[in-house]
């Protein structure tokens, strides 16, 4: 990391010179930590390939976006995006910055450590049959999801929730057979007063 | 698709009633220039308004006016393209602009090299232009050049009208999409009205902050479009860029914990790089470095940050730099690197770099920070600005404190450079040594002169031993490490600096690459020396070859064409050396004539660059020697 007092296996400021032939601990590499999911909100401007300025930098820096989700915001030429990677929380820090280098983009921050609402929607049509149909519905119901078409041979469910909770829903209707499945990739939203938009309005 | 054809008043076809006719001669007709009459001074007025470049028309303003406006107000005096079918509307109204000097060039590799070098010798942007399709694609290894190595630069290009984009007309290539992840920014414009803003905001970009290159691609409709949109200020440009906006100044509190590791190292070291240079804080970092007294060492484009012959001055480091100045970084306790990014070059295996060294690290890209080796103190800001809040801060050190240190880096020095071979010029061969001939040149032009590199050995010849003493004087493509750089770069770096002698220093591998340059040199008189280092070798090539390659030597042998013939083919007068003695007196032969010359060096064709460290490996594991003998 870069944050100020780490020391990376160096001696600090002033410490008594290292002797010659003692061997040095090999020096940190920036990241190479633990990799774990991150969720990135980025405000950019509505201006035309600014999904492709942002998806493009991030397949040239070898990072490997899991989902993304794009839309509009009261601002008229302001987008959003959430974006859902996996990586290390240097090589995420890495990311973010170069994400600033491009002159569209307004704002990122990394809310994977904050409270936040993490939402998002899937639509799974169902293999189903008369004999397991309610008891297909029973689950879509269990899960709060809605059923939102029915035919003889397939019902289509709404769910909508965390990544794991969409997930654990795939989860147990996959016995069924999933014919379909459609999904938003996470939108999120700091819980709380305070707007990551506000900061940037003009 | 119609085509529209504007009706002006230089072209007599289309002439509209108003324009103004050559007026009649009344009276006595007279064919005898100068007999004093009203009439002969008519038809001298009507044939030299006839033979005149520029012939003022009566026309309206359009897209390509646009242009040529901005780039004037952008105080672009030169640039460079090469005209097409799509980019003609600027061409037909580029001689209603007298102020701007078009060099036509012979590929568009060469105006973006030449803008390039143009940009790093004045520190102004440097502008160049092509059309569609293959224009703007032999364009791209020049901004791909740029972007490496930060270079303030906007690429114009002509786009098929708007109507035809993505139909796969005439010469139609997705240029916005290829130049996007090799640009600082990229636009593509098919509205007239939208050119101004564009243009003052690419140019905005392309020398704030970070500098970097910026694309232009113009639909031919938009060229053409009438348009009476206003250039914005200054002030407009940067409300309009709400995402852009670079930081310059320093956290005080970092600079305090900076200052704090300076004050307590030991055996520090500034790490001086191409930033210092974009900064011009040439005199804040030798102010920094004697009140301190914390030895300077330079990357590839930080030569020139420091007066080599500074006696704070260690060295070029990294790969090929001196056996001194990298076991100096070695053993540090603490690195400054200013305006420097920690390339690969630079740090050999990040796991064994600088072993016992903390770093504080100045930049003024955040990105770059943390991105290759972790830091200890982040500074994120101008080098100038940086150097300058910190030059307040520090205590003033006294060069008797440094004795120890000092005598240990002056040993290691001598050492080295007495292990680098380097006496009397001639190589195992009998033929010339490469970094004599270097020297020589460093040495005849006073070390004054422009020195332009291409890629390769010589690259590193020049780099050690041409003596840099002032900023901004040398060029070479560093992060790209484009061959073919040289002759072009040189040519946009001779007009930038006409007061400076420019020698283009190119190995024959690069040479052959864009040599077509030489007659761009020639027809718009533009004075570079050449030097070029003939080896019949892809020397580099055949150096890893040699040493990593077991010997496996293919593809490294090149035939080149006599150079001398090549030369005078061209118009330039050609000067050989293939010994020693005979250097000096063909350098100053190029240097005599009023022009463009080429000194054609025939060099030992196996002669190593050494110091070397091996890629993968560390600064520590560097190869001096190779089958025994001393290089």
């Amino acid at each position: 990391m870069t944050t100020d007092g780490a020391n990376n296996g160096r001696p600090p400021a002033g410490a008594p010179e290292t002797p010659a032939h003692a061997v040095p601990p090999p020096r940190a590499l920036p990241g190479g930590g633990e990799t774990r999911r991150h969720v990135l909100v980025a405000i950019v401007l509505n201006k035309p390939g600014v999904l492709n300025r942002v998806s493009s930098l991030m397949r040239a820096r070898n990072f490997n976006i899991e989902s993304l989700a794009v839309s509009h915001t009261a601002q008229p030429d302001v987008s959003r995006m959430t974006i859902t990677l996996r990586g290390d929380d240097v090589a995420v820090e890495q990311a973010t910055k170069q994400l600033y280098r491009l002159i569209d983009v307004l704002k990122v921050q990394d809310v994977t450590a904050e409270p936040t609402i993490e939402h998002e929607l899937a639509l799974v049509k169902i293999r189903s049959t008369e004999a397991n149909r309610a008891e297909i519905l029973r689950l879509v119901e269990l899960s709060q999801g809605r059923v939102l078409d029915v035919t003889a041979e397939s019902v289509v469910a709404q769910v909508t929730g965390s990544e794991a909770d969409v997930d654990s829903f795939v989860g147990l209707v996959r016995g069924y057979g999933i014919k379909e499945l459609v999904r938003t990739g996470a939108v999120v939203m700091a819980r709380g007063a305070g707007s990551i938009e506000e900061a940037i309005r003009r | 698709m119609t085509m529209t054809k504007r009706d002006r008043s230089g072209d007599p076809a289309s002439a509209p009633a108003d324009a103004p006719s050559i007026p009649a001669a009344p009276g006595r007709r007279s064919h005898v220039p100068g007999d004093g009459s009203a009439a002969s001074a008519a038809v001298e007025k009507a044939r030299k308004d006839m033979l005149s470049d520029v012939r003022p028309r009566r026309r309206t303003r359009i897209g390509a006016d646009v242009v040529c406006e901005a780039l004037i107000r952008q105080g672009v005096d030169v640039f460079f393209g090469y005209p097409g079918g799509v980019i003609l509307p600027l061409y037909d109204v580029l001689g209603d602009y007298p102020e701007l000097r078009h060099i036509l060039v012979r590929h568009e590799q060469g105006g973006a090299h030449a803008a390039d070098g143009y940009a790093r010798v004045t520190g102004r942007v440097g502008v160049c232009m092509g059309t569609s399709g293959p224009g703007a694609t032999n364009l791209v290894t020049g901004i791909g050049t740029a972007l490496l190595d930060s270079i303030p630069m906007v690429a114009i290009t002509g786009n098929v009208p708007g109507a035809l984009i993505g139909k796969d007309a005439f010469q139609e290539i997705d240029i916005n999409g290829i130049t996007l992840p090799m640009t600082k920014h990229n636009y593509l414009v098919r509205n007239a009205d939208d050119l101004p803003r564009v243009f003052a905001e690419a140019f905005h970009i392309a020398r704030s902050g970070r500098p970097g290159p910026v694309h232009i691609d113009i639909t031919k409709d938009a060229l053409q479009q009438e348009t009476s949109a206003p250039h914005p200020s200054e002030e407009e440009v940067v409300a309009g860029l709400p995402g852009f906006r670079p930081t310059t100044e320093p956290n005080g509190r970092q600079l305090k914990l900076a200052a704090a590791e300076i004050a307590a190292a030991k055996r520090p070291m500034i790490l001086a790089g191409h930033g210092v240079l974009h900064a011009e804080a040439w005199d804040e970092l030798r102010a920094f470095a004697e009140r301190t007294q914390v030895p300077v060492a330079h990357t590839l484009l930080g030569i020139g940050a420091i007066d080599e012959t500074h006696p704070l001055s260690y060295g070029y480091m990294g790969m090929h730099g001196w056996k001194h100045v990298n076991r100096a970084i070695q053993s540090a306790d603490l690195l400054f690197a200013i305006g420097m990014r920690f390339d690969d070059r630079v740090t050999g295996n990040v796991r064994t770099y600088a072993p016992y060294a903390r770093i504080v690290h100045a930049d003024i890209d955040p990105a770059e920070i943390g991105k290759n080796v972790a830091v200890e103190v982040p500074i994120v800001g101008d080098a100038k600005a940086v150097l300058r809040a910190l030059l307040a801060m520090v205590p003033e050190t006294a060069p008797e404190a440094r004795a120890e240190y000092f005598a240990q880096l002056a040993e290691w020095r001598r050492e080295s450079e007495s292990s680098s071979w380097h006496g009397s010029g001639a190589w195992r061969d009998g033929l010339l040594s490469a970094d004599y001939v270097v020297g020589r040149i460093g040495e005849l032009t006073n070390h004054a002169a422009t020195y332009v590199a291409d890629v390769g050995q010589h690259q590193m010849w020049l780099a050690r031993y041409t003596g840099f003493r002032q900023p901004n004087s040398h060029l070479s493509s560093g992060g790209l490490g484009t061959m073919g750089y040289c002759v072009p770069a040189a040519m946009g770096a001779a007009l930038g600096r006409p007061d400076r002698e420019t020698w283009a220093v190119a190995g024959d591998g690069g040479f052959q690459m864009t040599f077509q340059e030489l007659m761009t040199l020639v027809q718009d008189r533009i004075p570079v020396k050449i030097a070029l280092f003939d080896n019949k070798k892809l020397g580099m090539i055949r150096q890893w070859q040699e040493i990593i390659y077991a010997g496996n030597y293919h593809s490294a042998t090149l035939l080149g064409p006599d150079y001398i013939k090549l030369a005078e083919a061209f118009g330039i007068p050609g000067f050989k050396a293939s010994k020693p003695d005979e250097v000096d007196a063909a350098i100053r032969a190029a240097q005599a004539v009023d022009g463009p010359a080429l000194v054609w060096f025939e060099i030992a064709e196996e002669q190593n660059v050494f110091p070397m460290m091996p890629a993968g490996k560390g600064l520590s594991d560097l190869i001096e020697k190779w089958g025994g003998a001393d290089e």
